[in-house]
């Protein structure tokens, strides 16, 4: 390996690393804006120059000069000094002097850099720059007078997201960021260039002037709001969650989250079920825990077993999941399911439901066929991978399904199930280039295996994975769906489904865990609602019972990979809101049916043991094609030819939590007028 | 004798566009003869002749033209080689590139060919600067007729299948910057690349490109055709050939002239451009090349020599050796003042130093123009000048800052003078304060 000298001290580097990361390496810190692992070199800063020998006697800019043997850097000469205070100096004298209003204050990369590196006096007595405001959508709050051009935003916007909706316009001094004829950003990564801009030019609207980053308490957790799982740190005062940001996680979201991910949590604190109700002569009426838990556990005892049903909404812990299994299974219910939109998956190996490639592993994947998914709606993050993949050139996508702008180039196969089906004879270069593919992967969308006929396409999905060697892979679009499916949380003999608990006359006692994708208002059961918002699921619940949202609780989620996380509480239910967990423990006493279990930790060793996947936290199992078992994958019936559409119809409005968010209404509003625009 | 170079050792012998400037015209005036017989030779020969003939870059940079051509990967690879000529020539006083493409456009022409083969380019591009739209047509008009003529083109009488096309840039200084300028070749905005990668090895489309000024492609078939050792023969060691020179500003005739490297720059402005006005005596400053170079003092041009070793010892440099003259009633702060506004018109705005710098160090200048600056701003400007130079992306900021550290160097008393009679009569601030506190 070469080596160069940092400061007198030789280290080793990979070949290809640049002046900047060999610094590092050897334990330098070295100031920069433009700058950032995950965008490509810009250069333009400035704030990262160094001296390098042998070299020209003037410094050069780190970021972009690749390290060579034998050379020696120097990052604390003098000369080095002069020139970070210059360009700190060129940065900040048309920069404004209003950090006690900026929302960047605390997390300023250039308030940090100006204490570091800056000279200690201002020698600039000209007037200053101002720059006119910018309109970027509902989540990006824009003054642009702070910008110092470094074009994070941009090179974001234009090669993570794949959506060129954010430039640098005129030149010299007068240059800005702007977005074309002030439209909003359309893309579900939006939001991402607030954690990227390192001064106060992009900031967060919908927590604008809200809380200083000193004040809040930082709780790192997992995201609901798809089935990627994305590590995120939730930022709260007191009670309230104020934001959400992303946590670095190669294996799943780099360092991005969806602007649903971010935004969602305002809805935290609107249209909350914070006490018991109980309705009573067609009009619900707050009760006490004991009359609710009273009145639902006489209705479950007089109902005979295979009158009650259970299903399990999008966003639910494993924990809760559990306890409800282990209730309701020693009442004999065998009704029990946690696929709200009845999809095909359940019954085989655990395979066949998951995401065998693995987020990060698609990186390695050559050719991907999309089967009625739109990952950029469902997975934004993830679609995110699949363009890096594909800008680097590495990768060719085939799409089955819708044909939406998924920011990068695919080939379009078809809309329904004979253009699955008719692969195998194809003789299509497409094909042929998918025999010849080294690692080929198919992605079965939520959206597919949801329909009717969900089962005959999971099933000629599968033959397609098996005849051309590729890894199956299930995008799932419910944080709490693989945990359901891993917990067997699917009806059991004579159990009946989701769709079959919610028709007329099915059931006696309905007992909903968070589940608002459903529409059971034919059903004419006693209906129990055991959820956060008043969404579609409490409008029919007779009775209610407050439960605690993701950032409530601490609850074991599993992302579409088959990967166990644990997500922490933040802040503490809202109202007289518990645990969900520890209501079915309650309830279970009233019962006369007591869970085995009086805390979340004897809770998790019994899942853990009943479940050892459960046990392996922040482990994707992964596996490659020819180990994945796709027998399980029977199908019932005969597809029909009625085009295969995505599970996510409105991206901003997949959840209670989101839909009762105002920001992510707002989003949807300008989403939906901007395909209105595009439309006509 | 006018000047050192004889006229039968001139390359540009229809700069002042006395004869026709078609085809026929350069073909009697040698153009286009034993171009075949040229790129016979092999492609390390061309580039040898023109190593060995001193060419340095004309367009400033002064870098040993044939040794970049060398730079260029001596086998093709799948990606093609291309030629780009640099013809945005934009800078304020420089005027010399003009004179060869409207009046020996042929001369170009038949340099590019012979230096796309010296470096194994089928396609070379000629981007010229937008405001030149009369020498863009002309240049075109040429074109057509080596194309009509066989000359170029596919299957051409020359032997090497070659394409030359004519861009037009949009009017910004910025793109002749030579990555500058393959950025708005390729239809991008017009803003300076990193280096590394070169252009050599990873130019305009990314493969691998040379860029040359107009003048040092024009200039390569005559010097094929006489023998690098005519060409060496003129001027100074290092500092050999014929360059085409211009003065401006307050001479008696302002021309461009081509002469042989290292002429005494007195002996030039006195034999070619009819004397300082007024005078020799009455000269009170040289800007030697384009503005971007220092200007130097008329003790100065007493002794220097017009070449790219020789003007360095009086801290300026050769440029393009357009110069601009200034004579004793000319204000320099007002002068250097223009020429910041001009530069901080012109930044990209890609990179800081450049972007905030330039617009700073322009206001500093305007206000000593009226001398309403403080004395210790003088200073101040110098070291905000320094923080630009040698810290930005491309030469722009080297470029803004040598105008005002050549001023400074030279005239600072000026300056000085200038804020004290402004300062002359008017109470001092602080002391009118106290007076009025008491």
């Amino acid at each position: 390996m070469p080596k160069a000298k940092v400061n007198g001290v030789e280290v080793e580097f990979e070949p290809g690393m640049t002046v900047l990361q060999v610094a590092e390496l050897a334990g330098e810190e070295i100031p920069r804006f433009c700058y950032h692992e995950r965008l490509s070199i810009a250069g333009n800063c400035r704030m990262c120059l160094v001296e390098v020998k042998p070299g020209p006697p003037k410094p050069q800019a780190s970021c972009a000069l690749p390290a060579s043997d034998g050379q020696e850097i120097i990052t604390n000469s003098p000369m080095v000094k002069k020139a970070r205070e210059g360009v700190m100096e060129f940065l900040l004298i048309n920069h404004p002097l209003d950090c006690p209003i900026c929302d960047q204050g605390g997390e300023c990369d250039l308030q940090d850099q100006a204490m570091g590196y800056g000279r200690d006096d201002s020698r600039y007595g000209e007037n200053k720059r101002a720059v006119e405001e910018k309109f970027m959508g509902p989540l990006i709050k824009t003054v642009m007078t702070r910008c110092i051009q470094c074009t994070r935003c941009v090179r974001f916007i234009t090669e993570v997201a794949g959506v060129p909706d954010i430039g640098l316009i005129s030149r010299g001094e007068d240059v800005e960021i702007t977005t074309y004829l002030d439209k909003a950003v359309a893309s579900e990564l939006s939001a991402n260039v607030i954690d990227l801009c390192p001064v106060g030019a992009l900031t967060s609207k919908p927590y604008a002037f809200n809380a200083r980053p000193w004040e809040l308490k930082k709780t790192e957790s997992v995201d609901v709001m798809d089935a990627l799982g994305c590590s995120i740190r939730v930022d709260s005062r007191g009670p309230a969650v104020l934001r959400v940001l992303p946590r670095l996680n190669e294996d799943i979201n780099e360092e991005w989250i969806s602007d649903k991910t971010r935004y969602a949590v305002d809805g935290l604190s609107r249209q909350r079920l914070d006490k018991p109700y109980v309705r009573e002569a067609g009009k619900l009426r707050p009760a006490t825990w004991a009359e609710a838990l009273n009145l639902v556990a006489s209705k479950l005892k007089v109902a005979s077993p295979d009158r009650i049903g259970v299903i399990a909404g999008d966003l639910q812990d494993a924990e809760s999941m559990k306890a409800a299994k282990d209730l309701f299974g020693s009442l004999g219910v065998t009704s029990l399911d946690c696929r709200q939109d009845g999809m095909a998956l359940g019954a085989g190996t655990r395979e066949t439901w998951l995401f065998n490639s693995t987020i990060a592993g698609v990186e390695n994947a050559d050719m991907i066929l999309f089967v009625g998914t739109n990952p950029r709606t469902e997975a934004p993050v993830l679609n995110a991978r699949f363009r890096k993949r594909w800008v680097a050139g590495a990768l060719e996508v085939g799409v089955i399904g819708e044909q939406a702008d998924l920011t990068f180039g695919y080939e379009y196969l078809g809309a329904g199930a004979a253009s699955l089906s008719g692969l195998a004879k194809s003789k299509s270069d497409f094909v042929k280039r998918l025999k010849a593919a080294k690692n080929p992967a198919i992605i079965i969308g939520a959206g597919a295996l949801g329909r009717a006929d969900g089962g005959a396409i999971a099933k000629a999905a599968a033959d397609v994975a098996k005849t051309f060697g590729m890894t199956w892979n299930v995008l799932h679009t419910a944080a709490s769906r693989v945990g359901g499916l891993d917990l067997g949380f699917i009806p059991g003999e004579g159990g009946k489904t989701a769709a079959e608990m919610a028709s007329k006359g099915a059931l006696d006692v309905l007992f909903l865990m968070g589940a608002d994708e459903i529409d059971v208002t034919a059903s004419d059961a006693f209906t129990i609602y055991m959820g956060t918002h008043g969404d579609a699921g409490a409008h029919k619940a007779d009775v209610i019972l407050p439960g605690a949202a993701y950032t409530e609780k601490d609850g074991l989620y599993v992302n579409t990979e088959g990967r166990v996380q644990l997500g922490q509480r933040a802040v503490f239910p809202k109202g007289e809101g518990r645990e969900d967990w520890s209501i079915l423990r309650a309830l279970s006493d009233r019962l006369g049916a007591t869970l085995p279990y009086d805390t979340l930790a004897q809770l998790r060793a019994k899942l853990f043991a009943d479940h050892p996947t459960f046990g392996r936290i922040d482990y994707a199992p992964g596996a490659a094609a020819s180990a994945i078992d796709l027998s399980g994958i029977v199908a019932a019936g005969t597809a029909t030819d009625a085009p295969l559409v995505s599970g996510v119809r409105a991206f901003h409005l997949t959840n209670p939590i989101a839909r009762a968010s105002v920001t992510m209404a707002e989003c949807a509003a300008v989403a939906a007028d901007a395909s209105k625009i595009a439309a006509e | 004798m006018v000047g050192i170079l004889e006229d039968k050792d001139r390359i540009f012998t229809n700069i002042y566009g006395l004869q026709d400037w078609g085809l026929e015209g350069a073909k009697a005036r040698g153009c286009w003869n034993a171009t075949r017989e040229m790129l016979g030779q092999s492609h390390e020969w061309v580039c040898e002749q023109i190593r060995e003939s001193g060419l340095r870059g004309r367009g400033g940079g002064g870098f040993v033209t044939g040794f970049k051509w060398t730079l260029m990967p001596q086998q093709l690879s799948e990606r093609p080689h291309y030629l780009v000529v640099n013809a945005d020539e934009s800078e304020p006083g420089a005027c010399k590139d003009r004179e060869i493409i409207r009046n020996d456009p042929h001369l170009l022409i038949e340099g590019c060919m012979i230096a796309s083969y010296a470096i194994r380019a089928h396609t070379a591009y000629i981007y010229i600067r937008g405001e030149y739209v009369a020498e863009r047509e002309r240049l075109e008009a040429a074109i057509k007729q080596a194309y009509a003529a066989k000359l170029i083109g596919k299957d051409n009488v020359n032997g090497w299948d070659f394409d030359l096309h004519v861009t037009h840039g949009g009017g910004a200084y910025i793109c002749g910057d030579e990555t500058a300028l393959m950025e708005s070749l390729e239809g991008k905005k017009g803003q300076p690349r990193l280096k590394p990668p070169f252009p050599a090895g990873a130019g305009i489309y990314g493969c691998p490109t040379t860029i040359n000024n107009v003048e040092s492609i024009a200039v390569v078939g005559t010097i094929l055709r006489r023998g690098a050792g005519w060409f060496s023969s003129f001027g100074r060691p290092k500092n050999a050939g014929t360059k085409l020179m211009a003065a401006s500003g307050h001479v008696n005739k302002p021309s461009v002239v081509e002469e042989a490297m290292s002429i005494p720059m007195r002996q030039l402005i006195e034999d070619h451009f009819g004397g300082v006005r007024g005078g020799w005596g009455k000269l009170k400053a040289v800007i030697p090349g384009g503005v971007s170079m220092p200007m130097i003092t008329r003790e100065q041009a007493e002794t220097v020599l017009m070449d790219f070793d020789d003007l360095p010892r009086v801290q300026s440099r050769l440029g393009t050796a357009t110069m601009i003259l200034f004579d004793e009633d000319t204000d320099l702060v007002r002068v250097i003042a223009r020429v910041s506004r001009f530069f901080k018109h012109e930044s990209c705005g890609q990179c800081t130093p450049c972007r905030e710098g330039t617009g700073w160090m322009w206001r500093v200048m305007e206000r000593m123009v009226t001398g309403e600056a403080e004395m210790r701003e003088i200073d101040m400007l110098l070291d905000v000048a320094s923080q630009v130079e040698g810290h930005t992306i491309c030469g722009l900021g080297d470029a803004a800052a040598w105008p005002i550290q050549g001023l400074f160097r030279n005239f600072r008393h000026e300056v000085e003078d200038r804020i004290t009679s402004y300062r002359a009569g008017k109470p001092h601030v602080q002391g009118a304060a106290l007076v009025a506190a008491e």
